[in-house]
């Protein structure tokens, strides 16, 4: 047998690394609503409940079996689909999820396929023109979007676009009757927030990634052989910081997926941030411990992807000695 | 060495917005849970913002409003910072699988988005201030530590540490007298970003009904308040926006201006 191929080796690593991340996060997730100080039973009744109610929820929930126990059974359930049944309605928590899964990715896509492009355009832009007007209008106006949280930059758009113009209505709400082009009509608002809310941070971290590529010395050779300012960042100054962005993207749609939270809120839009917010405010445990999980390994999973695309965008990687 | 006009504006806005928090009862020219008016009446020279979803001064709102969000971002950020910079020190100083396990930790927490963790956290807990105070505090200690891990392992390896260290002084008076001094300025430019970090985040959590509770006014409630007279055309829930963003800006003109005179003395022209 051949040496296995060091990318393929560093691939694994980071895949597994992955993997007990997740895991870990599992742990924490049950950890940080079971064994807290605050009792679920207790909380869900309140402090006015009888002894007798309590008991009697502790055993519903299986809370007077040891916790060890319960969590392998949580997780066994999770690894295989099943999320157990909510408290405040008794249905099926995978099934109730799945539909609304699919409405917050189908929103978090079409915010990134406008977002990513826009925001390495502008990073270029921003490169070309260092120091000079487009540079600073660029920075200042994502500095503003930055220091204004979502759901206020939600309002402000609901304010101007769909009360003021009529232009897109302020409900998002979708159902799978609708066809396409309905259903992008009903997420241009809250699309709108979250590029907005990625769009600064994705925009700034490109610009520094490619400006410090820009310290090279064959950056100064392009100059110097008179090619145009363009030429030198997409030819030779973007390509080599192609691992930075791709890192910057893929924080920023991990980000995305929280910002999704928020956003659904604002705009009633039945996804997963709706659900989760819902249920945590019902103290309906099993629900948001199933929303932490899944929300928790998309973010995990987009890092990977991340370290991933890193990994074999690197040639000093794919082309060993 | 002079401060520039932008620094300036940043330090006189962010006292101002700190001056009206302390002295919010004096200052607010109602009470902050009277009614005293129409609901979502206009501006005018009584109400100087107009009144809220329930005929509240909405001005008054905003200060006492403005007293609570600074209230609890300022002790979360001082709880963060104290427990994120000691323990990132002491894993800098001490190393070996001390540093191991501590740094492992904070990878597995930051594996999980802040907002995500709060909200699990939150449907055990009783939603009270100080709860939301370590909660918040606790997850942004992670980000702290990671600043202050790498700042101490740059400061460890230098001589005065090493002198420090064969004199036989003992780890406190390492971190205390040896490293703090040295990363300071850093770590208060940081302070000012997470300020406003946690002012973002507590006006999350009020928005969606979990951080300040009513009648406790909070910029976040005030937007879930008023919610429903955006469709109106009434702008009330977007007067905190205007109040967020000028706290943001002027904290972040001066964290700048902060980090830009640390980087000056480090490239050794001296102050």
């Amino acid at each position: 047998m051949t040496a296995v191929h060091p990318v393929v080796r560093l691939l694994a690593q980071r895949i597994a690394l992955g993997l007990v991340l997740l895991w870990a996060a599992s742990v924490l997730i049950f950890v940080g609503t079971e064994i807290l100080p605050g009792d679920v039973a207790q909380s869900i009744l309140g402090q006015a409940a009888t002894p007798q109610a309590l008991a009697n929820l502790r055993a519903d929930m299986g809370l007077d079996r040891p916790p060890l126990e319960r969590y392998l059974s949580w997780l066994g359930g999770a690894v295989r689909g099943d999320l157990g049944t909510a408290l405040s309605n008794g249905q099926d928590i995978a099934r109730a999820m799945g539909q609304r899964l699919s409405n917050t990715l189908f929103l978090a896509f079409w915010a990134a396929v406008v977002a990513v492009p826009l925001a390495i355009l502008l990073g270029l832009v921003a490169v070309r023109y260092r120091g000079r007007w487009p540079d600073r209008l660029i920075s200042g106006v994502t500095l503003a979007t930055i220091s204004i949280p979502e759901f206020l930059l939600g309002y402000i758009v609901i304010f101007f676009l769909a009360v003021e113009f009529r232009l897109f209505p302020s409900v998002a709400t979708i159902h799978s009757g609708m066809s396409l082009a309905d259903r992008l009509n009903v997420i241009v608002l809250p699309a709108l927030v979250l590029v907005l809310t990625v769009l600064g941070h994705m925009m700034r971290m490109t610009r520094a990634a490619i400006l410090n590529v820009m310290q090279s010395a064959y950056i100064e050779t392009a100059e110097l052989k008179g090619l145009p300012p363009f030429a030198v960042i997409a030819r030779h100054a973007f390509p080599n910081a192609i691992a930075p962005v791709v890192n910057v993207v893929m924080i920023n749609l991990a980000y995305l997926v929280v910002g999704v939270v928020v956003v659904e809120v604002v705009f009633v839009f039945p996804g997963m941030g709706q659900y989760l917010v819902d249920h945590v405010s019902k103290r309906d445990v099993p629900v948001v411990q199933a929303c932490g999980l899944v929300f928790a390994t998309v973010y995990i999973g987009l890092n990977l992807l991340a370290d991933v695309i890193a990994i074999l965008a690197n040639p000093r990687l794919r082309h060993p000695k | 060495m002079r401060m520039p006009l932008s620094a300036a504006i940043g330090l006189f806005m962010t006292a101002l917005f700190f001056a009206a928090a302390i002295l919010a009862p004096l200052i607010a020219p109602y009470g902050m849970a009277e009614i005293v008016g129409q609901v979502w009446e206009p501006m005018s020279r009584d109400h100087w913002l107009g009144t809220d979803n329930i005929g509240r001064d909405l001005l008054t709102r905003m200060i006492y409003g403005g007293r609570t969000t600074i209230f609890v971002a300022t002790a979360a950020t001082l709880l963060s910072f104290s427990l994120g910079s000691f323990l990132g020190f002491t894993a800098a100083v001490a190393g070996g699988w001390v540093d191991q396990v501590l740094s492992r930790f904070v990878d597995l927490m930051m594996s999980i988005p802040s907002l995500i963790f709060a909200l699990v956290v939150l449907s055990v807990m009783p939603v009270t201030l100080p709860v939301l105070i370590a909660v918040m505090g606790l997850l942004d200690a992670t980000r702290v530590f990671r600043l202050s891990r790498a700042v101490a392992v740059d400061i460890t390896v230098m001589d005065y540490v090493e002198a420090a260290r064969l004199r036989g002084e003992g780890r406190g008076w390492i971190i205390f007298r040896e490293i703090l001094p040295n990363a300071l300025s850093p770590l208060v430019a940081e302070m000012g970003l997470r300020f406003i970090f946690m002012v973002l985040f507590i006006s999350t959590l009020s928005f969606l009904g979990l951080g300040v509770q009513p009648p406790l006014a909070d910029w976040g409630a005030i937007v879930k308040e008023n919610r429903e007279g955006i469709v109106y055309g009434i702008p009330a829930a977007l007067v905190p926006a205007v109040a967020i963003a000028a706290l943001a800006i002027s904290v972040n003109l001066v964290a700048d201006w902060i980090l830009n005179r640390t980087a000056s003395l480090k490239g050794g022209r001296g102050d």
